[in-house]
């Protein structure tokens, strides 16, 4: 049974505990298939709003397209992120998850990594797709599905932070989204700019490698940030 | 090993209870009573860590320590009111989640044992969402003897459990403490465990 | 300086009367500067010759815009300190400061507005400045909105002061992505809310709205943190006979 005279070990990787988070909401997730679908669902009809709402005028939709599928790609990233924590919160997993041996970023890391593979990379599988109702060429498309690419891990990591400090708070979502897309804000500038630069003749390539950057920071910066948030939220 | 000197907490503006102190050497259980909101969770939560007390220091092996330390993270394993299961999970599945978030990587075989050990090896394939409470409580149970953890914190384990349930409790707890465990343990009712020394703390 | 021992001010108790000293020496500093102020701009200081008199709004909107991103600045320290050193004080501290930094936010949004309007025609042009201010007033919004939506104390003031240094560290960043913005949208443009050049008798009158601004800014944070003290500190002896007096 147990052995009291036994000193467990304290140091403890962190790789260990992005990978158990990561199998664990990988195979939650999976379980629960139709959540997914329904965030992508979400997308694909917010995109379709708006040309119902300013008209189909080719040159207008051109122009409008790339903010369009940003601005459709946060909402949707917003819908999903009270999940992250919110069923954990609930049963008391995430009690057990912060008193784990294993260092909690590492933990929060594998579930933002899980997070993102279940709902960022449809999403920029998808939208190609939806770009071309917007008329943009092949290029384009190119520089928009890279700075997707780039940018929603980092929408996944800045969003767990909101999605932390908000844990069970009453006014949750709404107030998700208030504390969170303004730390958006230049990841739409510099994602939707992927396009903009493309269309000048410049090529994506700054741009996206400002994404890069932000996503290296964020992938520091944002684990940390929610575990502190995390924990604050159990006291 | 496990001490406290002068613990005190809130919850809000009300004082829950002030000026708690503790000692408890290998083999001893710490049962803790008290009316309901008295702060019988709250204290438990503090040793585990998980919340920081107002006043007053908690000391493991001498050396102090505070919220989420990596000692008592490492050492102490704390079961709470909510089990901690996940619906989607089977019994089995969630059993070796738990343990694996904690750090141990028990064999199949062990984890067979331990499921048999409180009566659910029939059940182990059934995900957790079917479960009955009396059932749910032991499944979140039966981890304590697949982590060689020496503090075991409980908040009211025996709720929900029937008479085997109970009886599987107390063997657990017996041999725990035989091995020189300490267990501190938020209750109603009585549990009479067979070894180690037993002390009272009430929590007006 | 050394023998003054500072942490005898870091409980709520002995700082409560300190901040009602401080808040009438800064109210009584405020009026005179702002009534030199004004009248320095108001009055004396010569019409532009490009934007006539309109331009005089910049004596509000230049000191508001530079305290709402000082107080904003200010609140993150003293976020960083209740995190770290666990101090209840500061946390009050941050929370007595984000409305008035607030408040200098919509004031410079408004006045920014307001300026527009007569010199170029439009109320809000969307330039780089008045966008990174709108979005400061979100984080402020924002960190108000998540005290108000936590009931407990502690945890408001711990949670509240993690995203007040999140969005410290992203203002710059913020700004520096929308300026980006705004050059690649509007092409090379006059900056909407440049100044017109500055004659040396503008120079003191914005100097002196500014210290008045930071005297109105101490001396409110100062009433509002003993508000904010005896609400929280209600259940104690001393407190519990001002408060009730209060009431």
């Amino acid at each position: 049974m147990s052995e009291a005279a036994e000193q467990p070990a304290i140091e403890r990787g962190a790789w260990p505990g992005v990978a158990w988070a990561l199998r664990r909401d990988l195979r939650l997730a999976l379980r629960s298939k139709a959540e997914l679908g329904v965030q992508l669902l979400f997308y694909a009809v917010i995109v379709t709003l708006f040309p119902l709402g300013v008209g189909a005028d080719p040159a207008l939709l051109r122009a409008l397209g790339p903010g369009v599928l940003w601005v459709a790609a946060l909402l949707a990233s917003l819908l999903s992120l009270p999940r992250l924590f919110a069923a954990d919160f609930g049963d008391g997993t995430l009690e057990q998850i912060a008193l784990s041996p294993y260092p909690l970023p590492a933990l929060i890391s594998g579930k933002i990594l899980a997070h993102w593979l279940t709902t960022g990379v449809p999403l920029v599988v998808l939208s190609p797709l939806l770009a071309l109702q917007f008329g943009l060429d092949n290029g384009e498309l190119v520089a928009l599905a890279g700075g997707l690419l780039l940018g929603t891990p980092t929408l996944s990591l800045l969003g767990a932070i909101g999605a932390a400090l908000t844990l069970g708070l009453r006014a949750g979502g709404a107030l998700l989204a208030l504390l969170i897309l303004p730390l958006y804000v230049p990841i739409l500038i510099f994602g939707a700019g992927t396009v903009e630069a493309m269309r000048a003749g410049l090529g994506a390539g700054g741009e996206l490698s400002v994404l890069g950057a932000a996503l290296l920071a964020a992938a520091i910066g944002a684990p940390l940030a929610s575990a502190a948030a995390v924990r604050i939220a159990l006291d | 090993m496990l001490e406290a000197h002068g613990l005190a907490a809130r919850r809000g503006d009300a004082q829950l209870f002030s000026g708690v102190s503790l000692s408890l050497g290998p083999g001893t259980a710490l049962f803790v009573r008290g009316p309901n909101g008295s702060g019988k969770t709250t204290l438990l939560r503090i040793l585990a860590g998980t919340t920081e007390a107002a006043q007053g220091r908690v000391l493991w092996r001498g050396e102090r320590v505070g919220p989420f330390h990596p000692v008592l993270r490492a050492c102490a394993v704390f079961i709470g009111h909510a089990p901690a299961l996940k619906d989607e999970l089977t019994i089995e599945e969630n059993l070796a989640s738990l343990t694996t978030l904690q750090g141990a990587h028990p064999e199949h075989a062990a984890i067979l044992d331990a499921l048999s050990a409180w009566s659910l090896l029939r059940q182990r394939t059934l995900p957790a969402r079917v479960l009955s409470q009396g059932q749910r409580r032991r499944a979140t149970l039966a981890r304590l003897g697949l982590l060689s953890r020496p503090l075991w914190l409980l908040d009211e384990p025996a709720s929900a459990l029937d008479d085997a349930g109970h009886i599987t409790l107390r063997d657990t707890l017996a041999a725990h403490l035989a091995a020189g465990g300490i267990a501190v343990i938020a209750t109603h009712q009585d549990l009479p465990v067979a070894s180690g020394t037993h002390q009272t703390l009430l929590l007006a | 300086m050394n023998s003054i021992n500072w942490f005898r001010f870091a409980s709520p108790a002995s700082f409560f009367p300190v901040a009602g000293k401080l808040a009438r020496w800064f109210a009584v500093l405020a009026v005179p500067l702002a009534a030199a102020g004004l009248w320095l701009g108001l009055v004396v200081a010569p019409t532009d010759a490009q934007q006539g008199d309109a331009y005089r709004i910049i004596f509000i909107h230049v000191p508001a815009a530079w305290m709402s991103m000082f107080i904003y600045l200010v609140m993150a320290a003293w976020c960083a300190v209740s995190l770290t050193l666990n101090a209840r004080l500061s946390a009050m501290m941050a929370q007595a400061l984000a409305p008035t930094g607030a408040l200098f936010t919509l004031i410079a949004l408004w006045t920014g507005a307001l300026w527009g309007k007569p010199a170029w025609g439009t109320y809000w042009a969307w330039d780089a400045r008045m966008t990174s201010e709108l979005i400061l007033l979100f984080l402020y919004l924002g960190y108000m909105a998540l005290r108000h939506a936590i009931d407990d104390v502690r945890r408001a003031d711990r949670a509240s002061a993690v995203l007040a240094l999140v969005g410290a560290v992203n203002v710059p960043i913020i700004y520096f992505s929308v300026q980006w913005w705004n050059t690649l949208h509007q092409g090379a443009t006059v900056s909407l809310t440049a100044a017109p050049k500055m004659a040396s008798i503008m120079l003191i009158a914005l100097m002196l709205m500014t210290f008045a601004a930071w005297s109105y800014a101490i001396a409110v944070a100062m009433v509002r943190v003993r508000a904010i003290i005896l609400e929280r500190e209600r259940r104690t002896s001393w407190a519990g006979p001002l408060a009730g007096a209060a009431r």
